[in-house]
């Protein structure tokens, strides 16, 4: 909302620069968004008089106008609005003049004459077009008759100043006023603001005669209405209209600006119907019927809810209560007689009626956020006093009200124990009732209590934790110290889980996997991609895009939209994991998902970029990454055997690429090579993923780093060459070594893999270096040879080998 | 010639021979033609038996010395030799040092993994638990025990997935500090906690809004925590994030779950506090909201607010990254762009 810096100044001695006092308003109540001077850019703008004016030679619609702008000689100007005219004063754009959006003017020809400047248009000199008053909309503005003629016209037209525009908080909807606003400085600068009641001039006729209230106090806790007869309708006086339209309003006739400037004033919505549109005389606040329907101010037909709340006359809806007015009791030209409606309605009620309707009116945001309680009435005396001064309106005697109750203050009991306890400063009790005082509380203090009574107009105060907001603030934040929290001392550190987490992400990183943090919600395909598990997906009711839907139920399918991301970039070289959750529901009517943590990696191109050596020869493969996984795995520590089964269960894998990882028996993931279909659906190269169930790993029982004397006897090595089919796994090949290796076989290692020239078709070459040793005793080459020759022989045997 | 002076030209002839000599093959067969059992001085020593017998002890003497010397005549010449040999060697095996040294595989943590590491080591170090909490949220922790209920109007702020009515994608980390209330245990000291983790708003993705970001929620609740604490401890996060020239200022704001609500301000990264287009010329950057917690989530979680009071905080892991590096669009962090990832290497 946009404050006026002037507004303020005629409750309060503001002795500070706007840009402080917004600065001031910022650090004690609400955000301030910026503080504008209307004027600010605009350069060479004054008060001319036309003087005489005749139509253009070569124009139907232009007029030449001989322009008095306070010097010796008169001023051409070539004006093209149709209601420009001989002895006003107007707005001209001087020769080197600036106006809206940084245009300048310059002396020019309109088709053959000789133009110096122009006469401007309200919009044309900065003004929002939907603020400008309807009758200057289509043509030239002109200034009050005692404009000085040659003078810049910011001053004549509320350019000069300075809006403040806060960014009211939803609690201080007090602060939605210049009424609010003027309380708060007040406070912060120790004033009383000058705000008076109205005191108000009736006729002797009863507003009770003319009209009824029926009101439901569900609906409206408080509604009252005044009666203003004999109004003339017009446009409302100058110093009113810049304040509209200082605050963003567009002003449209006394009456009606009225109500809004009230609004603005007070932070009380009110509404003026036209009295004599009312069927019969009674005015009903009441939800909407089925079936009802209603036309508002916006020329919208709106059928209405049953939740919907209405002010209604005998007949039918007149009004969105709290949101918009209807078109059927609308104040026009020819209104006489105005009821002027000044209540408060549900806030709930209003806030669901304006979203239904998609309505947020500024009424509709006051009443959301609430409006003084205590202020009603004082608003309804202010609105229908100035429609006595403005419109000549001639005020009924009496308030009619059709529901309130006794608003009373709010009082709260807080020690100064407590404030300085909660607020760690030592404030004395001075102190303190001097703020409650400056915020106009009232305050008695009895031992160290205080009594603080707070007045309606800060409905946001309840307990004492908000009373200790008001201290703070006024105090000041700056003022209170910076220490740190002090009492008991208590254990920080990472819980056993969190520590394997984050070795995880060391150990992928030591490995050469850059951290990735994708989205969690994908498309419902993606989230069903490479599936660990069954699960019903978890899916948003109300998603923003297609693309974001559905909760992952892998981490896979966000490495690889990340590896086409860079793909398309032309970036081939992709090494990336990501350590994160999946969801998964064993049933669809599974209330919540669990979410399970899962590390994953993906890797497409070269793991190792080697400028120096073949891209293509050096591109990662299946070995590179099970090597990471398998290191990974090593450094975890897990008690068990880490096994690599072939499985061809993963559509969206390469069925002769991809392995099952399992621990111990228990399947914990998998790896391989993403299927060459898959790899195109997700526009990405050759790429070799795993992912793994990181809970699953967590939760298995570790292995202790633990001393072992290194052996002072020496190590024997026997190496082995097998030919051996195709068929025959390196795993089977090495469970039968280490099944008949004997007591002294210390480890055993794969050193060649060969198929091809000088091996026969179907078949291919192993060979193996069997490391010896026994850790009490030099080995004695008979006690290798044997146990070797065993281990031959049952390569033979079992596996159909051929050594080589 | 006597015996001594065919000595003496062995002596002189070898020596220049021994200079003479151009690998270390050469130099041996020189030493066993020399000094070898058939060699010149051995014969010479042969021929002494002729000799007079009280000149023999001289002329033993004198053929001794001049064995010596040509053998350590030998011994230098052969450390010459290898000498050169090895400085050839040197010479052939020098390299261009300015070469690329070879690759080896490096991956990094995430920008924003870090923050969350520093924030999380920080907070260690004060004696504060890590915690987790379940992404996907009832409606209940996220909301209406954080004093949300359903109809309050500060749930427009937050825009919200929804799964079904009662669950929904957290859009805060603050159900933490429900779910911890609940459980937390006073008779065994102080709650300290942060709980760091994923939140999602229903956003449009854009330069400055992503559906998806980080939190880290902290709350202390304790008999006798101030609001001096809560200035203290933020300040201690924008010295350890972002380095001791930044302060932070508190400004009064509004959250439902905190009463008095703080908005702090950190000193303006562009301009060092001057004012500038960045700070719309405060010298301030609004980064983070914190308050008291409110005595209705205490009462709601079954905390008596009468005795146990603290504070709460929300820090934004996205937001510290995109103004501690000059990321100017937060979807950065989420398109995973190995340009993008491997910039925060710096350990230093």
């Amino acid at each position: 909302m946009k404050i006026s810096y002037s507004w303020l100044n005629e409750y309060l001695d503001l002795k500070v620069a706007p840009q402080d006092l917004a600065e001031k308003i910022e650090r004690s109540s609400v955000e301030v968004d910026e503080v504008v001077q209307p004027s600010a850019g605009l350069k060479k703008i004054v008060v001319g008089k036309i003087m005489s004016m005749a139509p253009h030679p070569d124009s139907d619609h232009l007029n030449v106008c001989q322009v008095d702008i306070g010097e010796d000689e008169l001023s051409q100007i070539v004006c093209g609005a149709p209601n420009v005219e001989t002895g006003k004063k107007v707005i001209v754009a001087l020769p080197g003049s600036r106006i809206a959006n940084n245009v300048k003017i310059k002396r020019s020809k309109m088709r053959g004459v000789v133009s110096n400047g122009m006469i401007c248009a309200l919009d044309e000199i900065g003004f929002e077009k939907d603020v400008v008053p309807k009758e200057w909309s289509e043509g030239i503005y002109f200034l009050p008759e005692d404009a000085e003629i040659g003078a810049p016209v910011y001053s004549y037209i509320g350019m000069d100043d300075y809006l403040i525009d806060v960014d009211v908080t939803p609690n201080r909807g007090d602060m939605l006023s210049v009424y609010g606003v003027a309380n708060d400085l007040g406070a912060i600068y120790n004033q009383t603001p000058n705000l008076n009641h109205p005191s108000v001039e009736e006729i002797d006729t009863a507003t009770s005669d003319k009209v009824q209230l029926d009101v439901d106090d569900q609906v409206a806790p408080i509604y009252k209405m005044r009666i203003v007869e004999n109004v003339k309708i017009q446009a409302s006086p100058l110093w009113l209209q810049i304040k509209l339209w200082n605050a963003g309003v567009r002003p449209i006739n006394n009456v009606v600006d009225v109500t809004n400037y009230i609004l603005i004033k007070y932070g009380q919505p009110l509404h003026a119907f036209d009295y004599n549109k009312f069927d019969g005389n009674v005015v009903t606040a009441r939800y909407a019927k089925a079936g009802e329907t209603l036309t508002t101010l916006d020329e919208e037909e709106r059928e209405l809810d049953p939740h919907d709340i209405v002010i209604a006359d005998s007949q039918k809806p007149i009004a969105l209560a709290g949101v918009m007015g209807g078109l059927n009791s609308e104040i026009d030209d020819q209104t006489t007689t105005v009821a002027i409606e000044s209540a408060v309605f549900t806030p709930t009620l209003i806030r669901k009626t304006a979203q239904r309707h998609n309505l947020h009116t500024s009424a509709a945001q006051h009443f959301e956020r609430g409006v003084n309680r205590g202020g009603v009435e004082e608003a309804l005396d202010a609105a229908a006093q100035m429609m006595h001064e403005l419109a000549n309106g001639e005020v009924l005697s009496g308030i009619e009200t059709g529901a309130s109750y006794d608003v009373k203050d709010e009082v709260i009991d807080i020690t100064l124990t407590r404030i300085n306890h909660v607020l760690g400063t030592t404030l004395t009790a001075d102190q303190v009732t001097q703020i409650f005082k400056q915020l106009g509380f009232g305050v008695s203090l009895s031992d160290e209590t205080f009594k603080v009574t707070v007045p309606p107009r800060r409905w946001d105060i309840h307990i004492p934790a908000d009373l200790l907001e008001e201290v703070a603030r006024i105090y000041g934040y700056d003022e209170i110290p910076a220490t740190l929290p002090s009492g008991p001392t208590t254990l920080g550190k990472l819980t056993e889980k969190q520590v394997l987490i984050r070795s995880s992400r060391q150990l992928l990183e030591a490995l050469g996997l850059n951290q990735a943090i994708s989205y969690s919600l994908t498309t419902a395909d993606k989230a069903g991609h490479f599936m660990m598990r069954d699960s019903h997906e978890t899916e948003l009711s109300w998603p923003m895009t297609a693309d974001h839907t559905t909760l992952r139920m892998n981490l896979i399918s966000g490495l690889l939209d990340d590896i086409a991301y860079n793909n398309a970039r032309h970036v081939k070289d992709v090494a990336l994991y990501e350590q994160g959750r999946v969801f998964y529901k064993d049933s669809a009517d599974q209330v919540r998902p669990s979410e399970v943590e899962h590390i994953a990696g993906a890797v497409s191109g070269q793991l190792v970029v080697d400028p120096l050596r073949n891209a293509k020869a050096n591109a990662v493969d299946f070995y590179q990454l099970k090597g990471i996984v398998e290191q990974y795995l090593t450094n975890l520590a897990i008690k068990g055997d880490v096994e690599f089964v072939a499985t061809d269960r993963y559509p969206e894998m390469h069925p002769g690429r991809t392995a099952d990882i399992l621990i111990h028996g228990h399947n914990v993931g998998f790896i391989g090579q993403i299927h060459p279909l898959t790899a195109e659906s997700y526009k990405i190269n050759e790429t070799y993923v795993f992912e793994l169930n990181l809970d699953a790993l967590l939760e298995m029982p570790k292995e202790m780093n633990q001393y072992q004397a290194i052996s002072k006897y020496p190590a024997v090595t026997r190496d082995v060459a097998l030919l051996v089919d195709k068929t025959v796994t390196n795993a089977e090949i090495l469970a039968q070594i280490n099944k008949r290796g004997g007591a002294y076989l210390k480890s055993v290692h794969l050193f060649d893999v060969y198929a091809g020239k000088n091996v026969p078709n179907g078949k291919q070459s192993l060979a193996y270096t069997l490391t010896y040793q026994n850790p009490q005793d030099t080995l004695t080459d008979d006690e290798v040879n044997q146990a070797f020759e065993k281990v031959q022989a049952t390569l033979v045997k079992e596996l159909g080998a051929e050594i080589r | 010639m006597t015996l001594k002076d065919q000595l003496e030209k062995i002596r002189q002839e070898r020596r220049e021979s021994i200079k003479e000599v151009g690998d270390l093959k050469g130099l041996d067969a020189l030493r066993v033609e020399l000094l070898g059992k058939k060699g010149p001085i051995t014969q010479a020593l042969r021929g002494m038996k002729d000799l007079p017998a009280e000149e023999r002890p001289q002329f033993g003497q004198f053929a001794n010395h001049v064995r010596d010397e040509l053998q350590s005549a030998i011994e230098a010449k052969r450390d010459e030799l290898k000498q050169a040999v090895l400085n050839k060697r040197l010479q052939e095996e020098k390299i261009d040092v300015t070469l690329p040294g070879k690759p080896v595989a490096q991956g990094q943590p995430h920008v924003i993994q870090q923050i969350v590491d520093q924030i999380e080591d920080l907070f260690i170090g004060m004696g504060y638990q890590v915690l987790s909490g379940p992404e996907v949220e009832e409606d209940k922790y996220n909301f209406e025990m954080m004093n949300l209920p359903k109809d309050h109007p500060a749930r427009d702020m937050q825009d919200t997935f929804y799964i079904t009515k009662e669950i929904l994608m957290r859009t805060q980390t603050s159900p933490m500090q429900a779910r911890t209330l609940e459980k937390h245990d006073f008779s065994q000291g102080p709650l300290k906690m942060i709980s760091p983790g994923v939140v999602y708003r229903r956003d449009t993705d854009d330069p400055t809004h992503s559906h998806q970001f980080h939190q880290v929620e902290g709350i202390v609740i304790d008999k006798h925590i101030t609001m001096a604490d809560l200035k203290g401890t933020l300040q201690l996060v924008a010295h350890e994030l972002f380095g001791d020239r930044f302060d932070i200022r508190l400004r009064p704001s509004y959250f439902p779950f905190t009463e008095p609500s703080v908005e702090a301000d950190i000193t303006c990264f562009n301009c060092g506090g001057k004012g500038c287009a960045v700070c719309k010329y405060t010298g301030w950057i609004e980064v983070l909201g914190a308050g008291m917690v409110h005595p209705n989530v205490l009462k709601i979680a079954g905390v008596d607010p009468e005795v146990y009071g603290g504070f709460a905080f929300g820090l934004g892991p996205d937001r510290f990254a995109m103004l501690k590096y000059g990321v100017d669009d937060i979807r950065n962090f989420y398109l995973n762009d190995v340009r993008f990832l491997t910039q925060f290497s710096k350990k230093g």
